[in-house]
């Protein structure tokens, strides 16, 4: 019985995935346009386009630059959401210009960033990453921080906790489900970032690689680009929601017991 | 409600009236930041020019046919990506989200496909449809199209059971059910997903204006940006940031008015 009921769900889980991968063979299989190659040719494509040379070359500086931004902006918007939402002063007096920078579409910073230190190299590219992704951190800091809840907030002042572990025991905590969420949506838009930055420069980078495949008509070569950076979005969020998972286990038990089931 | 205000209520006005007054003086004391610093050597006035500088660069600009076609080109892409996106997101969800059957098959696939980043289809399109608003328009119908589904998947989940029993025990239609029903439930979700599609879809209007050269704002920011134009370049900057509050504060105004008799609206109404 829980065999079966297990069985049913694998088969829910890649039933549909399969039809779609089979019926995207099957029909592009006859394909003459040169733009929608056979998935057979995208599939034969990919070991020769992905050779592990590439892989260190594209890769790998690709992720490790949005591990860099993503990192810098997580740091850097945590603490000063931190001391922002922590004053109500300081909030009042810097959130409209916050949501003003929020509000601007991230893409539209690589231009200018480019008018100090140029579109290649890894500066620039860390730089765009990192001030995408930090004000949807920032702001979310800032709502998790003044959203604390002040009978928490009013014990720790009673028990005179010591000025770091108040920060890291009750503000951090207890702003860490709303931080998560900023982090989420600063993730993707990190990716978005990663692509763009690389589009622009083209030197190196998964961007760059796809770009350059477009441009010399390698159309096959391209789409196994397009496959593997869609591949590597949902690798991302999955690894992100693992973290989550793990770091807010507290706060899904919390709720639960809440809630009294 | 009467018109006597009770005393937290006008504590929390004259506290909401200080909080607006010390905003508009951060906006300033930055503006003033930003105008000073440059002029007097702190920051590099060729890479930072003075806050006036740009506001009259801006200025100019607002005095241009250029630029209002370039805003108006922006301003339509996002709006029929927008709505090509809530119209396939609303119907898809529906159906998928009332059928138990497809709503567990197709998960997998949703959840797959969902963080797929959109700029990926990018030299595809460029292909496809080179700097045409086509190009734009699949970008953002890919990644507009899944924060609304959710969002109405999330909705019309939400159905309470006794009355979904309810309302099939007095047989009303599948139509009834679903206009009366399901579809009430779903709309605050659907709102949500509105409000955030419309953030995704100006982000990514402005990319492809940018990255592709679909005509816009982007693209004219590009072009100013290589031209060397810098306080051009800001003052695009700007207009766009001004857009992105423009379309947030739409997004959360129809919300409002579309779900003026929903308890979350009302309560903060009330209030």
């Amino acid at each position: 019985m829980r065999l079966t009921s297990i069985g049913r769900q694998l088969l829910m889980t890649i039933a549909l995935p399969v039809i779609l991968l089979a019926l995207w063979w099957v029909v592009s299989a006859d394909n003459t346009s040169p733009f929608w190659p056979s998935l057979q040719k995208i599939l034969q494509a990919f070991p020769d386009t992905w050779t592990s040379d590439r892989v260190m070359e594209d890769i790998v500086p690709s992720l490790a630059r949005l591990a860099l931004g993503y990192a810098l902006a997580l740091l850097v918007g945590v603490g000063l959401g931190t001391v922002i939402g922590l004053s109500r002063p300081v909030r009042a007096f810097l959130e409209p210009a916050l949501e003003f920078l929020r509000a601007i579409p991230p893409p539209v910073i690589i231009p200018v960033i480019a008018l100090f230190v140029g579109y290649s190299g890894w500066t620039s590219k860390i730089i765009a990453i990192a001030l995408g992704c930090l004000w949807p951190i920032l702001l979310n800091t800032v709502e998790g921080v003044r959203g604390l809840d002040e009978v928490l907030v009013d014990t720790a002042r009673s028990y005179r906790f010591r000025r770091p572990t108040y920060l890291y025991q009750v503000v951090l905590r207890g702003s860490s489900p709303q931080v998560a969420t900023g982090a989420r949506q600063a993730l993707s838009i990190g990716v978005i970032m990663m692509v763009i930055s690389e589009l622009f420069a083209a030197d190196n980078g998964l961007g760059a690689a796809i770009v350059q495949a477009q441009r010399a008509f390698a159309i096959p070569e391209m789409w196994t680009g397009i496959i593997l950076l869609g591949v590597i979005g949902f690798l991302l969020s999955l690894i992100f929601r693992l973290a989550e998972w793990r770091a807010l286990a507290w706060y899904r038990g919390l709720r639960r017991s809440e809630r009294g089931t | 409600m009467t018109t006597v205000a009770t005393a937290p209520e006008r504590r929390r006005r004259r506290l909401s009236g200080s909080t607006a007054a010390l905003g508009i003086l951060g906006l300033f004391t930055i503006g003033a930041l930003l105008e000073v610093l440059p002029r007097i050597g702190v920051l590099n006035r060729r890479f930072f020019p003075p806050s006036s500088e740009i506001l009259t660069t801006l200025i100019e600009q607002l005095g241009e046919g250029a630029f209002w076609t370039a805003v108006s080109d922006t301003l339509r892409g996002w709006a029929i990506g927008l709505t090509i996106a809530m119209v396939l997101g609303i119907a898809v969800g529906v159906i998928i989200g009332s059928v138990p059957f497809l709503r567990d098959v197709t998960s997998s696939t949703i959840e797959f496909l969902r963080p797929i980043p959109s700029v990926a289809l990018i030299p595809l399109v460029v292909l496809l449809y080179g700097t045409k608003l086509q190009s734009a328009l699949i970008l953002i119908v890919y990644a507009a199209f899944w924060q609304v589904l959710v969002q109405v998947l999330y909705g019309v989940a939400d159905v309470d059971p006794v009355v979904r029993d309810t309302a099939r025990s007095y047989r009303f239609s599948r139509w009834t059910q679903l206009r009366q029903v399901v579809w009430p439930t779903a709309l605050p979700y659907v709102m949500t997903g509105f409000r955030l599609a419309a953030a995704v879809a100006l982000i990514l209007q402005v990319t492809a204006e940018l990255v592709i050269g679909v005509p816009g704002l982007g693209r004219n920011l590009g072009v100013a940006q290589s031209s060397g134009a810098v306080s051009l370049t800001y003052a695009l900057v700007v207009a766009v940031g001004i857009i992105g509050i423009a379309i947030n504060l739409f997004a959360r105004a129809l919300e409002r008015r579309i779900l003026n008799w929903h308890p979350s609206v009302r309560r903060d109404v009330a209030r």
